[in-house]
This record gives structure tokens, sequence and C-alpha cells, in this order.
């Protein structure tokens, strides 16, 4: 079990795509656990994709439920699905809709946040650590992160699908 | 010495300055004020560009001018081919300190004297620390609307933020106050 080394922007890796996992082994259990572990001891990180990490296989692990248990903590409504943390391996976008603007980080881009378009709701199919297909209805919150992740895989950042405020406040106030 | 205590180090014997350029928006503004500076030797750190009304203004942190006349020389090229107005301040760099704002505010209305100082003032006082705003002129020469957008920390917590902007509503404002979660991941 180890933190492992977060890659940061410029690294040229984080623009690489990765590919399926075929094998279900121990090392796979390993890998996982010390995932886990690194997106634990990051600032705030309420996911995380195995890229992220130097290792080119398409892993993500989202877990919204500390930004659910704030929101309750401060009466706020969590505009966002919550099924706790879910480890994916290969997942797919099966279905998505609707359009929503919200701001997002990365760990692998420090001290810059901006606002990102994504659908609202999505529905994802993958496979857990034990080989079993999950069909999973994300919304909001849970949803972005899911796709902020899914994009790791694909070698995209958030930095790639910035819209400036501006273009925000036409939508906001004209639409 | 560490790592960061040496970078530390490194910036602070970096002198910016904060440079006001402002002049009548013309294709190619931009290109000379950058290429002017690039050729006297200068780096660009944040900057805001945009125009406003007839005008196009721009601010930028700049380094590698040792002066205010330094840098003043350094941009004469883009200052003569463009005409554009002037002014150098000396500044500390504060890169890569980020505030994250917590809280997005929208408001607009019929355009009237007032509007900007009256909501603004209702912000302030009830302790939201702007990080970014902006503001346009809408809808016609007739009919002009106000729309103002701000980011901001609410440091003390968006209820208060909201009770103190109620009184604003009866005053033909709308407002919108959405509570921003930033999603890292």
């Amino acid at each position: 079990m180890a933190v492992l080394d977060i890659l940061t922007y410029p690294d040229a890796r984080l623009k690489q795509p990765s590919l399926p996992v075929d094998s279900f082994d121990k090392n796979l259990t390993n890998f996982i656990h010390d995932l886990e572990q690194t997106m634990d001891a990051g600032p705030g990180g309420v996911g995380i994709a195995a890229p992220q990490v130097n290792k080119f296989l398409r892993i993500i692990i989202v877990d919204v439920s500390p930004m659910a248990n704030m929101a309750k903590t401060k009466k706020r409504r969590f505009k966002s699905s919550n099924h706790g943390r879910l480890i994916l391996i290969n997942p797919e976008i099966t279905s998505a809709s609707g359009a929503e603007v919200a701001r997002e980080g990365c760990l692998s881009v420090p001290d810059y946040t901006a606002n990102v378009e994504r659908p609202g709701v999505i529905t994802i199919r993958a496979k857990t650590v034990n080989q079993e297909i999950k069909n999973i209805e994300c919304k909001g919150f849970e949803a972005r992160a899911m796709l902020h992740e899914i994009d790791h895989l694909d070698g995209k950042l958030f930095l790639d699908r910035i819209i400036s405020t501006r273009e925000l406040f036409r939508r906001k106030v004209y639409n | 010495m560490d790592k960061n205590h040496q970078s530390e180090a490194v910036q602070s014997e970096v002198v910016w300055h904060l440079l006001t350029v402002v002049g009548e928006d013309r294709p190619g503004i931009v290109a000379g004020v950058t290429a002017s500076l690039y050729e006297g030797g200068c780096n660009l750190g944040e900057t805001s560009m945009l125009r406003l009304g007839g005008l196009f203004t721009i601010m930028m942190m700049v380094s590698g001018a040792q002066s205010n006349e330094a840098l003043e020389a350094v941009i004469q090229p883009a200052v003569k081919k463009f005409n554009l107005r002037v002014h150098v301040d000396k500044t500390e760099a504060r890169l890569h300190d980020h505030k994250i704002p917590n809280v997005q505010i929208t408001i607009y209305g019929a355009d009237r004297a007032g509007i900007v100082a009256e909501t603004v003032a209702a912000l302030s006082d009830s302790g939201l620390d702007i990080l970014d705003l902006n503001s346009d002129v809408a809808g016609s020469v007739e009919k002009p609307v106000y729309i103002l957008m701000i980011d901001g920390d609410a440091t003390q917590g968006l209820d208060h933020l909201k009770e103190s902007l109620a009184s604003l509503e009866n005053k033909g404002i709308e407002i919108s106050l959405t509570p921003l979660e930033t999603m890292v991941g």
C-alpha cells in the first residue's frame, strides 16, 4: 500500500490515452488499493483516474460522499446522485443528456479552476474488481466527476473543455 | 534551503510590473503589444484583455523590465503604431495563489444610476470578497439593461449574503445567487 505520485500538467503523459484492463489479478487489486489511498491523501479530491499516477489503464475511482456530507452539514441541497465509492474498470458512457456548467479543478492541474460544461445525467457501464458488469445512472456533481475521470482515460483534461465566464453569463441571462 | 524556499527566493528577485494599456479597438493590438514586450525581453504573468465599449483594454503582469521607465520604453513600438495610452505600476507577483470562489452572483435589471454601487455595497457589508466581476450593458439604446456577474468568496456564509440581498429585490433588480461546489478530480 502506498500513496503514489500524481503527474501534473505539462507532463505529456497526461495527454496519452489509456488501454482497457484485461487481467483481473492480484496486481490489479494491489494497484487499486494504492490508487484509493492516493485519492484519499489528496486535498478535497472526489475522483482519480489511473493515468494520473502514471498507469495507463482504464480505471477510475469516484466518491462524492464527502461533498454530500458537507452539503448536509451546511443544510444545503446537493445537486447530485451519490453512489458512495465507485471503483470502475473499463467504464463506458452509454447515454448522456442535458448540459450543466460548473467549476472544476484537478489534482493534475494545481492552482487553477474553471467553468466546464458537462451533461447533467449519464449512464455508465463498467466492470467491478470482481468482473461484474454494472450499469449506473449518475446525475449532477457525481456525473461531472465521472466524466472528468473518464476524460483522463482518453488523454483529456478539463483545460480542454473550459468555457468563459462571459459565455456563462449570456446563457444564464438570455436562456 | 529546500526546493520551495529556493523557488520563493528566485521569485522574489524578479521585478514585476502591472502594465495597463488602453486604445481604440483595432485589429492587431494584442499581437502588437505582446510582440513589443517579447522583443524587449519581457515575460507575461496573468493578464486581462477585453473590449469595453469602443476601447480595447489590457492589464498585464510583466516581468523582465527593471523600472517603470524601462517598461515604457519597451512598449513604445506598439504605443506609436496603435496610438495607445500606457500606465505602469510596480507590483508583487503573488502567482500560484488563486482563491477558489464559493459563490456566483448574477444581478440584472433596467439600467439606472446606482445599480452597481447599491448592490456591491450590500454584498461587501455581508462579507463578500469579490474575486472576479464583469458587467455589460445589454438591451437597446431606449431600454438598456445592466448585467453584473460576480465570482466571490462569501466569508460570512451564504445565508448572510442572501439576507442582505433580499432588500434589493424590491428595487427592480433580479438577483440569483448560486453556491459554487468545485469538483476536484
